[in-house]
């Protein structure tokens, strides 16, 4: 049996599925992505620039488009998969037209969802106008507009507040979604960069700051950019007469309670797993981690492989992770991959 | 403010409210606070929604108070909690509706609790045989009056001989409405609209005319708090409270008050007093204070039962300002006449705030 012969499907077109397909691709292999949006990029294209050096997440989503230049993958878009039927011989994937196509080996690739906020009331998501989230803030940044509160004044007073359906039992999220605090560091010097009169504060439970220049970045916010951190999880948001927002919390470190008002308050709303990352996975009867991502064979050995054979996990599926994470994570998958498709040598057969 | 967002949540948290057949546990405070609410509810219920309530005189005190002061032990709450249930089942009814909003928070946590933890229902149980040979059972459904009146605001609309507006602007008038927090607070899903944004007293004032005032305190606690109040080194903190949530709700000059607790109606209505005393300061524009209602108060006004039949003359705030608003006409002589005709006695006035 030929490699070009052995069909690889990836369930998603984001960083994870296009890294994985560029390299299993180049390495010889038939590759096919479905992508249920009507085009690839995942949740990058919400993005405008990536921690912790400001990369513009252009030059990222440039990288993995342009990585199919020896036997690019089939990509198929608007491709929703809403089953995965598992089989000793070759898996079926089942999309949401009908169709279904046969594979050696699918790599389960279907990101994650930010969490809704409006799930945590006491902020008023989508109630107070002046409450966004950091999903928002980065459309914010991408457009011209500049960013104005909804009577159009520039905010002079901002609030970025952390761990929102992260570490919250309240909501059923007990993981961390690792990637908020950073966020919350490199979003507050964006707008201390176009709002450099505006006073920033992050309320945070913890700091995270463990990735390459995370902490450097968030001294350089300090002292440089002059953002305040308070520690201390916030209570509750209400909305003042003139649209203004009064915010209610605990400042731990002094342990007084504090209540302060905003102009714009930031949610930096957690990861969740994607909305059909629990009906694939059962279908193939993955296993799960208690914030219902998918979980490897092994947390040291096989985290890419999973206990049904055949079945691979990369990405955002997995875990909360960056882009460069989810990158590298991709790459460790197609390893796994091919060792496991010449493990697994089959004779040919016709789709 | 995107009152679509509002109205989103409200829809999550919706209760089954029984329709009819009710078993009414009235509050141990509320008669003497305000003591035309309970009976209104009754009169409303029985008379112009044509429902049938019963209540027991064997009914006590749910021991609220004390339990949330630490006097009573929770196995005599329980106990006592168990005897309401079987007065309930003696009467042959299913459907619980508690008066104050402590005693609804309270069974709601005794049902919650046997639900966790079946072998204390067991024992329960045994101590109120042992002490009253009486059975119970649970209620079929358990909700608060307030929940009542917001089921229903719609027939009482239908009812209704004037609205929320204020007669001479044609404006609605501006409502704050607060939700006591043992109504949704411990137990959201049992509260409607949830603890962030209730809706059972909105749901009440936009339904019949009024337009509801969402200021930066809403959420917070009244001041009434038991410690905080029943403790009287502790009062301080009761009325810094209450100062709060008036200071907060100043910019936006409400017509009125309206809470579904019977601790909020009283500290919202005497503070006002206090603070005009101790500080000089009124929260309206007049020197008057803002007048604070009991939903029931409101809904009787709505149906055109007479201020003083409703107990308005109780009320630390005078109610005066907020009647010729709405257009309602009263006999100021007849202000302090009891339900005899006797006169029952005109209050001293306050030094500094207006009656």
């Amino acid at each position: 049996m030929t490699i070009d012969s052995q069909h690889i499907a990836i369930i998603g077109g984001g960083p994870a599925g296009l890294e994985a397909a560029s390299i299993l691709g180049t390495a010889g292999y038939k590759v096919t992505v479905f992508e249920k949006e009507n085009q690839t990029g995942g949740k990058l294209r919400l993005w405008y620039k990536l921690f912790p050096g400001f990369r513009s997440s252009v030059e990222v989503q440039n990288y993995l488009a342009n990585g199919f230049k020896m036997n690019p993958p089939k990509i198929i878009t608007n491709a929703e998969v809403v089953d995965l039927i598992p089989d000793a011989d070759r898996h079926k994937v089942i999309l949401a037209d009908g169709q279904s196509y046969a594979a050696d080996v699918v790599l389960v690739a279907t990101g994650f969802q930010v969490f809704d906020a409006q799930k945590k009331e006491e902020y008023g998501y989508k109630i107070y106008d002046n409450v966004i989230t950091s999903v928002d803030l980065e459309e914010h940044l991408k457009s011209e507009n500049g960013l104005k509160t909804s009577s159009g004044k520039m905010p002079r007073r901002i609030a970025f507040i952390h761990c929102v359906g992260s570490r919250d039992k309240k909501t059923g999220n007990v993981h961390c979604s690792r990637m908020c605090c950073i966020t919350g560091v490199k979003q507050a010097i964006e707008l201390k960069t176009i709002l450099p009169e505006a006073e920033i504060f992050n309320f945070y439970m913890d700091l995270r700051m463990f990735g390459q220049n995370y902490e450097e970045l968030y001294i350089e916010a300090q002292q440089k950019w002059g953002i305040t951190f308070i520690r201390g999880r916030v209570s509750e948001i209400g909305e003042n007469i003139d649209g203004s927002l009064q915010l209610k919390a605990e400042d731990t470190l002094s342990g007084r309670p504090i209540r302060m008002n905003f102009d714009l308050v930031v949610l930096l709303a957690g990861m969740i797993p994607a909305s059909r990352t629990s009906a694939i996975g059962n279908s193939v009867s993955l296993t799960f981690t208690s914030g219902n991502f998918l979980a490897g064979a092994d947390p040291h050995f096989a985290q890419n492989e999973t206990h049904t054979p055949g079945i691979f996990i990369a990405g955002t599926c997995r875990e909360p992770l960056s882009v460069a994470e989810t990158l590298t994570d991709a790459r460790a998958a197609t390893v796994k991959i091919i060792a496991w498709l010449r493990e697994n040598e089959k004779p040919i057969k016709n789709n | 403010m995107v009152s679509e967002g509002k109205k989103r949540v409200w829809a999550d948290y919706q209760k089954e409210i029984a329709d009819d057949h009710y078993f009414y546990v009235r509050s141990c405070i509320r008669q003497t606070f305000f003591p035309g609410s309970e009976t209104t509810f009754l009169k409303i219920m029985r008379n112009n929604l044509g429902k049938d309530v019963f209540e027991d005189a064997r009914h006590t005190t749910c021991t609220g108070i004390g339990y949330h002061t630490d006097i009573v032990p929770p196995d005599t709450t329980m106990t006592v909690i168990a005897r309401h249930f079987a007065l309930m089942t003696e009467a042959g009814y299913t459907n619980m509706i508690p008066s104050c909003v402590t005693s609804f928070g309270l069974y709601s946590e005794v049902l919650d609790t046997w639900k966790h933890f079946p072998e204390m229902e067991a024992r329960i149980r045994d101590f109120l045989w042992k002490a009253t040979k009486r059975e119970f059972k649970i209620p079929e459904n358990l909700v608060h009056t307030s929940d009542i009146i917001y089921k229903f605001r719609n027939q009482i609309r239908q009812m209704a001989k004037i609205s929320l507006i204020n007669k001479k602007t044609g404006e609605p008038l501006k409502v704050v409405e607060h939700i006591g927090c043992h109504y949704a607070k411990m137990f959201p899903e049992s509260g409607i609209g949830g603890a962030e944004f209730p809706s059972v007293l909105s749901g009440m004032i936009e339904s019949w005319g009024g337009t509801v005032i969402d200021y930066p305190e809403r959420r917070h606690c009244c001041g009434f708090g038991f410690r905080q109040y029943i403790v009287m080194a502790n009062r301080g903190y009761s009325v810094s409270n209450s100062k709060k949530k008036f200071e907060s709700m100043r910019p936006y000059q409400p017509d009125f008050i309206v809470a579904n607790c019977p601790g909020c109606s009283m500290f919202l209505d005497r503070w006002q007093y206090t603070i005009a005393e101790l500080e000089g300061i009124t929260y309206d524009n007049r020197g008057m204070g803002i007048p604070v209602l009991t939903y029931e108060e409101m809904a009787g006004l709505v149906m055109g039962y007479s201020p003083w039949e409703l107990g308005l003359q109780m009320h630390q705030v005078s109610v005066e300002p907020l009647l010729d608003k709405l257009g309602i006409n009263y006999n100021k002589e007849e202000k302090y006449l009891g339900s005899r005709g006797q006169n029952i006695g005109e209050p001293q006035k306050p030094q500094f705030l207006i009656v």
